[in-house]
């Protein structure tokens, strides 16, 4: 390193340091969002430059002669040698979704300072590290999926224990975001009318496509984009017209099964009619919102009003319940780290890249990147007043549904607010309220509005701006259902065909259709207890989500330390030995919690127990109205209270096979990884 | 101009694989160069087939979620 690069980088840590100071130890006075952009984008360069470039040079030790599986096998189609800036985009653009948005919201209710520490500190040694790892093992494999790899490193057993729990994430991926979705549009004619429309924008998108001018993916997207926005701007007068507002006013039960029977339309319709479309709108639109919603902090440099920590650390907060360890490190997964982009780290990204020194560019960088997404939305959501964001964010059972109730329940917890507040804010953004819109969405969608808005257009825009935030975030998060069903819809076939083979046949209609509808009616499940939850089903599903998503990612880091033992590089495994055992700690101890807790807000049993015995007693307990809700309450707990058993045994079992093979690979003064070399053998087989 | 026109192609580029479909001049030269007795598809197939490809069922295509 030159001298001018030492000066570069002290000033870099300087400014980092001074940044960091700034937002974490300022209290009695709101801290400006800039600074925690400069604090975070330094420490995102410092850990590039040198932690990420320590892994792949010591740890993996890159070799930049080594043929990639792009030019071994280069068809032109799946297989390309693809310039690393294009490569970056696209593997962001599949990494990014509505996760790195949601979770620090709802992190948020303990003050923005905790989250945001975890954010940068989890994607530094997490998050990042896990994406980078996984593509660069990948890549030494001709580009084999994250299950392929488990199976063919840690043995057949491991391998199908991990589909198993790759099958419930999806499952609970694909409700608790369809949830976060019906959340956003329930009795807002003016949100669910704009996302409506995107059913047709997207059928005669693919149709023009197909027929009309096929392949013209630039005039197709601006077409859409451009009714898109007229749908945007028609839902105001739709939500004023009484007479058409009557039809898209829809209570969150027939939003819950509208979008259940979406998803099952979308997956067995032809790809190109429906899905694909929609993907390309999202994916354009889902680019462009954040680098807008960037550049609107940037310009705007709004103050965060929300306490560095809140009374809520303690773990009583009204958003999701429990304490900050480990319920945090659950609620914020994507973002920090989060296990599904292994499987995306492993999927078409590891085909197209040039040279394996960009690992550290893809794999860790584009996760930077995401985690500064989420960075966005702590900002977003700690720019609007506390006490708004606590009506926002606590269920109708906690608080009630009148605003002059739920200001003085929310001005109690010493949030101080007033009704007005809260029905000027609603009127401001077109709603007839924003009241207990649990979920996330809703909240971000305030944030960002408060944020474009001072950028273009005043209160004047601010409507605008917030349906065009929901509209973003439900165009992307349904894309995810549809396509996740399929995936889904996949695996079933899978899981069952070993017992009924004719059922792989994935061509077969019968095949599709049931296993469509099997995969629908699993993630429809939760969703709709999620949706008759009294206490918004985030507060109960959330949680879930965060233990399963970041299950696969200790899950992934497991196997990352298990190939770098068989690589002989055990010295530098603690790269991943310390997430591995970090995320191992978060998962169990929240599974358990869960599970067991006496508190009935936090452990399922618990709260099964509270309610049995009610019933048992002829007693009806708020917030159930009949006996038979009662039971229905008890029987979801008693189904939640099983799967987050299932997460916690999963990891521990991962974890004992893990060690073992590490063990084995220990005595063996030979490498055991199975890599394919630079001829397209396959090296280390027959050792293990 | 040049370097203007290369920052044109580079978001095309990236803005099309974002959507799975790779870029189509490549895949015609990979072809001519590699195989230039097998037949090239034209872009209108090469397109669907991208876009088949791209909701394959079974390649573990895993995207967008968190």
């Amino acid at each position: 390193m030159s001298l001018r690069d030492k000066l570069t980088w002290a000033g870099v840590v300087l400014l980092g340091t001074i940044s960091f100071g700034i937002v974490a130890l300022t209290r009695d006075e709101p801290v400006n969002a800039a600074w925690l952009v400069v604090a975070a984008v330094c420490i995102y360069f410092i850990a590039y430059r040198f932690y990420a470039l320590y892994i792949t040079s010591r740890a993996f030790r890159v070799d930049q002669t080594r043929q990639t599986p792009a030019w071994r096998h280069n068809d032109g189609l799946d297989y390309v040698p693809t310039n690393r800036v294009v490569l970056f985009g696209h593997h962001f653009a599949a990494i990014a979704g509505a996760g790195p948005l949601v979770g620090p919201v709802l992190a948020a209710q303990m003050g923005y300072l905790p989250g945001t520490l975890w954010i940068l500190a989890g994607v530094v040694f997490a998050g990042a590290v896990q994406d980078m790892t996984v593509l660069f093992f990948s890549t030494r494999r001709d580009g084999r999926s994250l299950g392929d790899m488990i199976r063919s490193e840690m043995g057949p057993v491991a391998g199908g224990i991990a589909g198993v729990g790759i099958l419930l994430i999806c499952i609970i991926v694909l409700s608790v975001l369809a949830l976060v979705v019906v959340n956003a549009l329930v009795g807002s004619p003016w949100g669910t009318f704009t996302v409506f429309c995107t059913i047709p924008i997207a059928l005669l998108m693919g149709v023009y496509s197909r027929f009309i001018r096929p392949g013209r993916l630039a005039e197709m997207s601006a077409i859409g984009a451009i009714m898109l926005l007229a749908a945007l701007i028609g839902g105001r007068s739709v939500s004023e017209t009484p007479e058409l507002a009557v039809y898209f006013n829809l209570p969150s039960s027939t939003l819950a099964l509208l979008i259940i029977t979406y998803g099952f339309v979308a997956s067995v319709l032809p790809v190109w009619l429906l899905l694909a479309p929609r993907d390309y709108l999202s994916t354009f639109l889902k680019i462009g919102t954040i680098l807008l919603l960037a550049i609107g902090i940037m310009v705007v440099r709004p103050d965060l009003q929300m306490a560095a920590t809140t009374r809520f650390v303690d773990g009583s907060g009204p958003v999701w319940a429990g304490s900050l360890f480990p319920f945090l490190f659950i609620t914020i997964a994507c973002g920090a780290v989060s296990g599904w982009h292994a499987l995306i780290s492993s999927g078409t990204t590891p085909k197209m890249i040039e040279n394996e020194t960009q690992v550290r560019l893809l794999g860790y960088g584009a996760m930077l990147m995401e985690s500064f997404v989420a960075i966005m939305a702590m900002i977003a959501a700690s720019v609007i007043h506390p006490g708004v964001y606590f009506a926002m964010n606590s269920a109708a059972g906690l608080v009630g549904t009148d605003a002059g109730h739920v200001a003085q329940v929310v001005s109690g917890w010493g949030f101080t607010v007033t009704p007005d507040m809260l029905t000027q804010l609603a009127h401001d953004v077109g709603e007839k309220t924003i009241l207990s819109r649990t979920g996330g969405a809703p909240t971000l969608a305030v944030g960002m509005a408060s944020i474009l808005s001072g950028m273009i257009g005043g209160k004047l825009l601010m409507g605008i701006w917030y349906h065009f935030a929901i509209l973003f975030e439900a165009l992307f998060i349904l894309t995810t259902v549809d396509a996740g069903t399929r995936v889904c819809r996949f695996m079933i076939q899978d899981l069952v065909g070993n017992v009924i083979p004719a059922f792989k046949a994935t061509e077969s209609w019968v095949n599709n259709i049931a296993g469509s509808a099997l995969a629908c009616v699993l993630w429809g499940y939760f969703l709709y207890q999620g949706v008759i939850d009294p206490f918004g089903g985030i507060w109960t599903l959330w949680p879930l989500f965060g233990t399963a998503n970041q299950m696969l990612a200790a899950i992934a880091l497991t196997l990352c330390t298990v190939v770098l033992f068989k690589m002989k590089r055990e010295r530098y495994a603690w790269v991943t030995i310390v997430p591995t055992v970090w995320l191992v700690a978060c998962t169990v101890t929240a599974g358990l919690e869960k599970v067991f807790s006496a508190n009935p807000a936090i452990g399922f049993l618990s709260h099964a127990a509270k309610f049995s015995s009610a019933v048992a007693a002829g007693t009806v307990l708020a917030p159930a109205k009949t006996v038979q809700q009662m039971s229905q309450i008890v029987f979801n707990d008693y189904v939640d209270a099983g799967l987050a058993a299932v997460f916690a045994a999963i990891v521990v079992i991962m974890v004992v096979y893990g060690v073992a093979a590490c063990i084995r690979a220990m005595g063996n003064p030979r490498s055991t990884a199975l890599e394919i070399d630079a001829s397209g053998a396959m090296m280390g087989m027959g050792d293990d | 101009m040049t370097s203007l026109r290369l920052v044109c192609e580079v978001v095309t580029q990236t803005a099309r694989l974002m959507v799975g479909v790779p870029d189509y001049q490549t895949y015609v030269l990979h072809r001519q160069t590699r195989h230039p007795d097998k037949p090239v598809m034209t872009y209108e197939e090469f397109f669907r087939e991208r876009q088949t490809a791209r909701y394959a069922i079974g390649k573990g295509r895993f995207r967008g979620c968190c």
